[in-house]
C-alpha cells in the first residue's frame, strides 16, 4: 500500500543525471535503489538463476528416464524432481522472465519515461519475489513437494499426518511461495498499466507505442485479474491441507474437481501470461532486423489484447475428462478454438513482415525465427488438445508434455533469450561475440526439437506423463529424448559462456548496435539514470523504417538528440540530409 | 491524460542544453519521474483503481466457493448461518459505514486543507476499524467455544449453539471453513487498513498534505471504502439469507 | 512430429480396438494432415522470404502498407476451418459418450496403486479386465482416496476417478487380444506402476473364463491355498506397500506398511492395545484396515479390499507361511 503513493525525496539520491545507471557501485547501492534498470537487472539475475535450478531439475527427470526402471533415483524423488521442474520454471521463471526482468528495463524507456509510475512499488515486488522464493527454497531444503506444479487436489491438501490420503512432503510452503511471489506478480502489473497510461512522452500516441509495451501491457492486464484467483485459491489448498476446511477435499465434504476450475481460471490465462510477452520481443526484433514496420501493426496489438481476453474463457479444456457436462465442454472447446485466430494473426503478419524487406540474420533474429518456427508447431499441436475427441485420448500423455513445452520453450524461452541477445548491449553496455552466439543457438535449437518431437510421439501413442517407470514399447522415444536434453543443455551452456565473456571482456557496445528506430536505441549505452538526457519528444513512430535514408537503414539512426552521432560514432554523412528526410 | 499538456512545454525546451534537460520546478511532493502534479494524481489514482480490481477478483474466489457450496447445500447453509450472531454481525455493519463515512470525510477536509480536522476523522475511522476488530474477536471466541470450526476440527457443543436450533448435517464444517475464510481474510484487510490509516493519520499530523497535494489521503480512502464494501456483502451472505 | 514421415496410423497411435477409437483416429488425421499443411506453408514462406530478402547495400525494404483484405482474410480463413475442426472433435466425443443399449456394467475401482474390477456376478478381480469382443459396456470409474484417471489408449478412452463420484466410459470392444489401462492422473509414489491389462476374448473363450472368475484357475498344485494365496497377494498390488513376500522392505528402506514375515501368532502394539495376530486379527485387516493400527503406522493408506472366503482364507494361509 504504501508504495503506491511517491514521496518527496524520490531519485534526489542521484548525483549526475547522465551518468551510466550502472555507474554507481556497491550492494547497497543496488538494494535500495528505485531505479527501474536497476530492479530489472536483479530481476534477471534472479530469473536466471532460477532458470538454471529448474533446467537442472529437467536434466535430471530427463536422466532418470533414459532407461526402464531405477537409473538414477528412486520414484519418491523423482516425483520431487518433476515437481519442483515445473514449480520453479512456471513460477520462479518464466512468470517473472520477461515482463518483470526485460520489461522492467526496457518499458519506460519504450515510452520515454524517466521511470515507471511507482518506483518503490517496483522494487517492493521484487523483494516479495525474493521473499517467496525463500518460501520456495525452504520447501526444497525441507524434502520439496512431489504433487507437481498444479497441485491438484485432494492429493496436495491431505496430509497423512493428519489422516489424509494425499502427499506427506512440504506442500504449504511451497504454496505460499507460489502465493507470496503472485503479489509480485500482480504490482508489477498494476505499475505497468499505470504506467502505459499516464507515463508516455509527449507524442507518443498509443498507435506509436512498440508492440513489446502492446505485450506487456495486455500481460499486465492478466497478471491483474488472473493472478488474485491463483491467490486466494492457493490460500484455500494451504487452509485446506492445515485446517481441513472441506472445500476441496472428498473426506471433508468437498469438492476436488473445484479446485481444478479455480486453478485453471488463473492458470490458463497463466499461460498468456508468459508467451504474449514472447510475441512482443519477436515482434520488436523482428521489424528491427528487416528493417520494416510489422505488417498489420494494430492488428498485432489487438491480437495480444484478444489473446488476454479469451485467456479468461478457456480454463474449462483442461477438465474434458475430468467430469464436465457434455454442454460445458462443448462450449469450452468452441472457446478454445477461438484462441486459434489471434495466434494466427500474429504468425501472419510477422511471416509478411520479412517479405520485401531488408533482412539481417543476426543471433536475436535467429532466436525470433526460431520462435515462429516452434511457435507454430506448438499452437497446431493446440488444436489437437482443442479438439474434444482427440483429446480424450491425448490428455495427461506426453504429447500435453511437448506441445506444452513447445509453447513455453520454444516460444516463451526464445523470446527471452533472443530479447537477451537484443537488448544486452542495452543492459550492460558490452557487445557479445556473434559466432559462439550463434553456435548456442543451433544447439538449443536442435536439442529441442530433438527432445519434444520424441514425446509427441509416444504421448500419440499412449504414453503418460509424470511416470517414473515405462513400458518396454517406449523406451527408443525416452532415450531419444534424454539425448536432446543433453545437446539441448549444452547449447545453453554455450550461451552462458557467450555472456559471461562478455561481460568480462566483451567491447563496449554502440548506442545502436542493430540499427534500430525504437526509442530505447536512441538513448546513449547502457542508459543514464532517468533514461534520457533531455526529455524525448516523439516526431516519428517506432517502426518508421521508411522516413530512414539510406545510410540509417544499414548503419543505423542518428540520434534525435545528438545529430551526427551514429550508433556513438560520427556519422559518415553530415546529419542535415538525415534531419531533413524525417521531417 | 495529461501528455498534451506536457507537450508544449517540452518543445520549447529544446535550447536548454543536456546538461539538465530534468530541472522540473515542481514542488517538493512532486515525485522527480513526473512531469506534473496531475500526472503524479492521475497515475497513483489509476494505480490504485486497477488494484481495487485485483482485490475483487482476490474476494471472489471465495465468492464463488461460497455460491457453489450453498446451490449444493442450501439446507445445510440455512440451518448453519443460523448460529452467526446477527446483532454482532448487524453492529459491525454500521461500525464499517460509520468508518466509512469518516474517511470520505476526512478526504473532503483533506481537499480543503484542513489539517485538523483531516486528522480528527482520521482517528475517529481508526478506532471504528478497531472496534470491528473487537467484536470480530467475540465472535471468533463464540465460535470456537461451541466446536463451529472448519471440517476437520468440525465438534458442535450441543449446549452453546442457538437456543432451539435445528440438527445441523454433517457437512456443516464446510460453511464454517468458508466463514472464517471470508471473515478471516477479511480481517487481514481491516488490519492492513489500519496500518495504513496510522501512516496517512501520522503523515497528516507532520503537514505533509495540502489543498495540492492530498493524494495518499484519497487512495487510502478508496481503499478503505472497498474493505467496506466486501463487508456489505459478507455480512447479508453469510449472517441473512 | 511434422518432420516425421508418416507411413501409417500405426506410427503415430497404438493400434484400435474398440469401436471408440476410428472416430478419434479420423480427426486425429484430419488435424493431423491439416496442421502439416499449414505448418509447411507458414514456414517454406518464412524461409523463402528470409533467403530471398537478405540485406543488401543499397536495397531498401519496401514501406509497410495497409492490407485490409490481406488481414480480413487471415483473420476471417482460420475461423472457417476451426469452425470444421471443432465440429470434427465435437461430433467424434458425443459420439463415444452415448451408451450402447443393455451395456454391460463394470465397476472400476481406483485406489493408491492398483485397479480393481468388479463384474455384474459380483466377483471382483485385481489388474486384470476381461470383456468379451463386440459386447458393449459400461465403466463405472470410481477412486477410494485421490484422483486417478481410467485410461486404455487402444480404446482412446480416458475418465477421471474422481473420491466421491462416478464417471463412467462405454465402448465395445472390436478387436480380439491384450490392451493396457494406464492411470493417467499422478497419483504418488507409484503413480506409473498402477497399470492393468485388458484382455478381449472371443465368446467361446470369454464364456470358459466366466466359469473360473474367482476361483483359482491354475494346476492343483498352484492352486494349494499357500500358493493361490500368494497368486492373490501380488494381483491385489500387496507388495507395493509390504514389500515382496511381505518383507517389510522395498527397495532397501522401510515399506509404507507393516512387514509380514513371521508376523503370525507374533504379539503386536496395536491402536486398540497388544493383539495377538491370528487369523481372525488377518482378515480384520484386511477387510477393515483402520480397524486396528500397528504402532509406528499411524497413518494408514491402505484401501479395504473385498475378497471372497475361499480367496481371504488362501491369502491368511499364505501369510502364515511367511517365516
Amino acid at each position: 500500500m504504501a508504495a503506491i503513493t511517491t514521496t518527496p525525496g524520490a531519485h534526489h539520491d542521484a548525483e549526475d543525471p547522465n551518468a551510466s545507471f550502472l555507474e554507481k557501485k556497491g550492494l547497497m547501492s543496488w538494494l535500495v535503489t528505485l531505479d527501474h534498470k536497476r530492479i530489472g537487472i536483479m530481476y534477471l539475475i534472479s530469473v536466471m538463476i532460477a532458470f538454471a535450478l529448474g533446467g537442472i531439475f529437467a536434466l535430471l527427470v530427463r536422466a532418470e528416464l533414459l532407461t526402464q526402471g531405477k537409473t538414477l533415483m528412486d520414484a519418491d524423488t523423482y516425483n520431487k524432481m518433476f515437481s519442483l521442474h515445473g514449480v520453479v520454471m512456471v513460477f520462479l521463471f518464466i512468470i517473472p522472465s520477461i515482463p518483470a526482468a526485460m520489461g522492467n528495463i526496457i518499458l519506460p524507456i519504450q515510452l520515454g519515461a524517466k521511470d515507471v509510475a511507482f518506483p518503490r512499488l517496483n522494487l517492493l515486488s521484487l523483494y516479495i519475489y525474493w521473499f517467496g522464493a525463500c518460501f520456495g527454497l525452504y520447501s526444497m531444503i525441507n524434502g520439496g513437494v512431489d504433487t507437481g506444479w498444479t497441485f491438484y487436489t485432494p492429493y496436495s491438501s491431505s496430509d497423512p499426518a493428519l489422516g489424509g490420503v494425499g502427499s506427506s512432503t512440504s506442500v504449504i510452503p511451497m504454496t505460499l511461495a507460489a502465493f507470496i511471489m503472485g503479489f509480485s506478480s500482480i504490482l508489477t502489473g498494476v505499475n505497468f498499466i499505470a504506467t502505459v497510461h499516464k507515463m508516455r512522452a509527449p507524442g507518443l500516441t498509443w498507435r506509436r507505442l512498440t508492440l513489446f509495451t502492446w505485450a506487456l501491457y495486455s500481460t499486465s492486464i492478466i497478471q491483474v485479474l488472473a493472478t488474485p484467483v491463483l491467490a486466494i485459491t492457493l490460500l484455500l489448498l494451504t487452509m485446506e491441507r492445515f485446517l481441513g476446511l472441506g472445500i476441496f477435499d472428498p473426506r471433508l465434504g468437498g469438492d476436488p474437481v473445484l479446485f481444478q476450475h479455480f486453478f485453471w481460471f488463473y492458470s490458463h490465462p497463466a499461460v498468456y501470461i508468459m508467451i504474449v510477452p514472447g510475441m512482443g520481443v519477436v515482434s520488436d526484433i523482428i521489424a528491427t532486423f528487416s528493417r520494416r514496420e510489422p505488417v498489420g501493426y494494430m492488428a498485432i496489438a489487438a491480437s495480444s489484447l484478444g489473446l488476454a481476453l479469451l485467456g479468461f474463457l478457456v480454463w474449462g479444456h483442461h477438465l474434458f475428462v475430468a467430469g464436465m457436462s457434455e454442454y460445458a465442454t462443448m462450449v469450452f472447446s468452441a472457446l478454445t478454438f477461438l484462441v486459434a485466430i489471434p495466434s494466427g494473426v500474429k504468425v501472419f503478419n510477422w511471416v509478411a513482415t520479412l517479405y520485401k524487406g531488408s533482412i539481417s540474420l543476426q543471433s536475436p533474429m535467429l532466436w525470433a525465427l526460431s520462435f515462429i518456427f516452434l511457435f507454430t508447431i506448438g499452437g497446431l499441436t493446440g488444436l489437437f488438445l482443442g479438439m474434444l475427441a482427440v483429446d480424450v485420448h491425448l490428455h495427461d500423455t506426453y504429447f500435453v508434455v511437448a506441445h506444452f513445452h513447445y509453447v513455453m520453450v520454444g516460444g516463451t524461452v526464445m523470446g527471452f533469450v533472443g530479447g537477451l541477445h537484443y537488448w544486452w548491449p542495452k543492459f550492460t553496455g558490452k557487445m557479445y561475440d556473434e559466432a559462439p552466439a550463434k553456435a548456442g543457438w543451433f544447439f538449443v535449437f536442435v536439442g529441442f526439437n530433438i527432445t519434444f518431437i520424441a514425446q509427441f510421439i509416444m504421448g500419440s501413442r499412449g504414453m503418460p506423463r509424470r511416470y517414473y517407470d515405462y513400458l518396454p514399447e517406449y523406451e527408443i522415444f525416452h532415450q531419444i529424448s534424454t539425448v536432446g536434453s543433453w545437446v539441448l543443455g549444452f547449447g545453453f551452456v554455450i550461451i552462458l559462456y557467450v555472456l559471461v565473456k562478455s561481460l568480462m571482456s566483451g567491447k563496449p557496445a554502440p548506442r545502436n548496435p542493430w540499427g534500430s528506430a525504437a526509442l530505447e536505441f536512441q538513448t546513449p549505452t547502457p542508459p543514464p539514470t532517468f533514461n534520457f538526457v533531455k526529455d524525448p519528444v516523439l516526431t516519428r513512430g517506432q517502426y518508421d523504417y521508411q522516413l530512414a535514408t539510406e545510410d540509417e537503414l544499414y548503419e543505423g539512426f542518428d540520434d534525435p538528440l545528438f545529430p551526427g552521432i551514429r550508433g556513438g560514432k560520427p556519422a559518415a554523412k553530415p546529419a542535415a540530409a538525415a534531419e531533413g528526410e524525417k521531417e | 491524460m495529461s501528455s498534451e499538456a506536457t507537450a508544449g512545454a517540452h518543445a520549447g525546451d529544446h535550447g536548454d542544453g543536456h546538461g539538465d534537460g530534468h530541472g522540473h520546478h515542481g514542488p517538493k511532493w512532486l515525485a522527480h519521474h513526473f512531469d506534473t502534479p496531475a500526472q503524479q494524481f492521475d497515475a497513483a489514482k489509476l494505480g490504485m483503481w486497477v488494484f481495487l480490481a485485483q482485490e475483487l477478483l482476490f474476494f471472489s474466489g471465495l465468492f464463488v466457493a461460497y455460491g457453489v457450496y450453498r446451490s449444493w447445500y442450501p439446507e445445510m447453509f440455512k440451518a448453519a448461518s443460523h448460529q452467526l450472531d446477527k446483532i454482532m454481525g448487524g453492529t459491525n455493519t454500521i461500525v464499517l459505514l460509520f468508518s466509512s463515512f469518516t474517511a470520505a470525510m476526512a478526504v473532503r477536509s483533506s481537499q480543503l486543507g484542513k489539517q485538523k480536522e483531516t486528522g480528527r476523522y482520521l482517528l475517529v475511522t481508526i478506532l471504528c476499524a478497531f472496534g470491528f476488530l473487537v467484536i470480530k474477536y467475540f465472535e471468533y471466541q463464540h465460535k470456537f467455544e461451541a466446536g463451529l470450526l472448519p471440517s476437520r476440527y468440525f465438534h458442535p457443543h450441543m449446549d452453546h449453539l442457538v437456543a432451539g436450533s435445528a440438527p445441523l448435517p454433517a457437512n456443516t464444517g464446510t460453511f464454517f471453513g468458508i466463514y472464517f475464510m471470508m471473515t478471516g481474510v477479511h480481517g487481514v484487510h481491516v488490519i492492513v487498513g489500519i496500518g495504513v490509516l496510522i501512516w496517512i493519520y501520522l503523515r497528516n499530523q507532520r503537514g505533509d498534505f495540502s489543498k495540492e497535494f492530498f493524494t495518499p489521503v484519497d487512495i487510502a480512502a478508496l481503499y478503505w471504502h472497498l474493505v467496506d464494501l466486501v463487508w456489505i456483502y459478507l455480512f447479508p451472505l453469510l449472517y441473512l439469507v | 512430429m511434422f518432420l516425421q514421415p508418416v507411413p501409417s496410423d500405426n506410427f503415430q497411435l497404438p493400434p484400435s480396438m474398440a469401436d471408440t477409437a476410428p472416430p478419434i483416429d479420423k480427426a486425429y488425421d484430419f488435424i493431423f494432415w491439416f496442421s502439416v499443411v499449414f505448418f509447411v506453408a507458414v514456414n517454406a514462406a518464412m524461409i523463402y522470404f528470409v533467403m530471398k530478402y537478405k540485406r543488401r547495400k543499397g536495397v531498401r525494404p519496401e514501406p509497410t502498407g495497409h492490407f485490409m483484405k490481406l488481414e480480413l482474410f487471415w483473420t476471417i480463413t482460420p475461423t472457417i476451418f476451426i469452425f470444421f475442426l471443432f465440429h470434427a472433435g465435437f461430433t467424434g466425443y458425443i459420439r463415444n459418450a452415448t451408451a450402447a443399449e443393455g451395456a454391460t456394467e463394470i465397476r472400476v475401482r481406483a485406489k493408491k496403486w492398483s485397479w480393481e474390477f468388479e463384474y455384474p456376478s459380483g466377483d471382483r478381480a485385481p489388474a486384470e479386465l476381461t470383456l468379451e469382443l463386440n459386447r458393449p459396456y459400461k465403466m463405472i470409474i470410481s477412486s477410494e482416496d485421490v484422483l486417478h484417471s481410467f485410461y486404455i489408449p487402444e480404446f482412446r478412452m480416458k475418465r477421471d476417478a474422481v473420491p466421491g463420484q462416478y464417471s463412467f466410459i462405454q465402448f465395445t470392444p472390436t478387436v480380439a487380444g491384450d490392451a493396457h489401462v494406464f492411470c493417467a492422473e499422478y497419483c504418488g509414489t507409484s503413480h506409473s506402476g498402477m497399470l492393468a491389462t485388458v484382455k478381449i476374448l472371443p465368446p467361446e473363450q470369454y464364456k470358459e473364463w466366466e466359469k473360473t472368475l474367482g476361483k483359482c484357475t491354475g494346476t492343483p498344485e498352484e492352486c494349494k491355498p499357500e500358493k493361490w494365496g500368494e497368486t492373490l497377494f501380488v494381483k491385489n498390488g500387496c507388495p507395493t506397500c509390504h514389500g515382496a513376500g511381505g518383507t517389510g522392505d522395498i527397495a532397501g528402506s522401510k515399506s509404507p506398511g507393516p512387514k509380514l514375515v513371521g508376523l503370525f501368532g507374533h504379539q503386536e502394539n496395536t491402536t486398540a492395545g497388544p493383539v495377538t495376530a491370528d487369523e481372525n486379527y488377518i482378515r480384520e485387516s484386511i477387510l477393515r484396515p483402520n480397524a486396528k493400527i500397528v504402532a509406528g503406522y499411524q497413518t494408514v493408506q491402505m484401501p479395504p479390499f473385498v475378497f471372497k472366503d475361499d480367496q481371504l482364507d488362501a491369502i491368511i494361509a499364505y501369510i502364515k507361511s511367511l517365516k
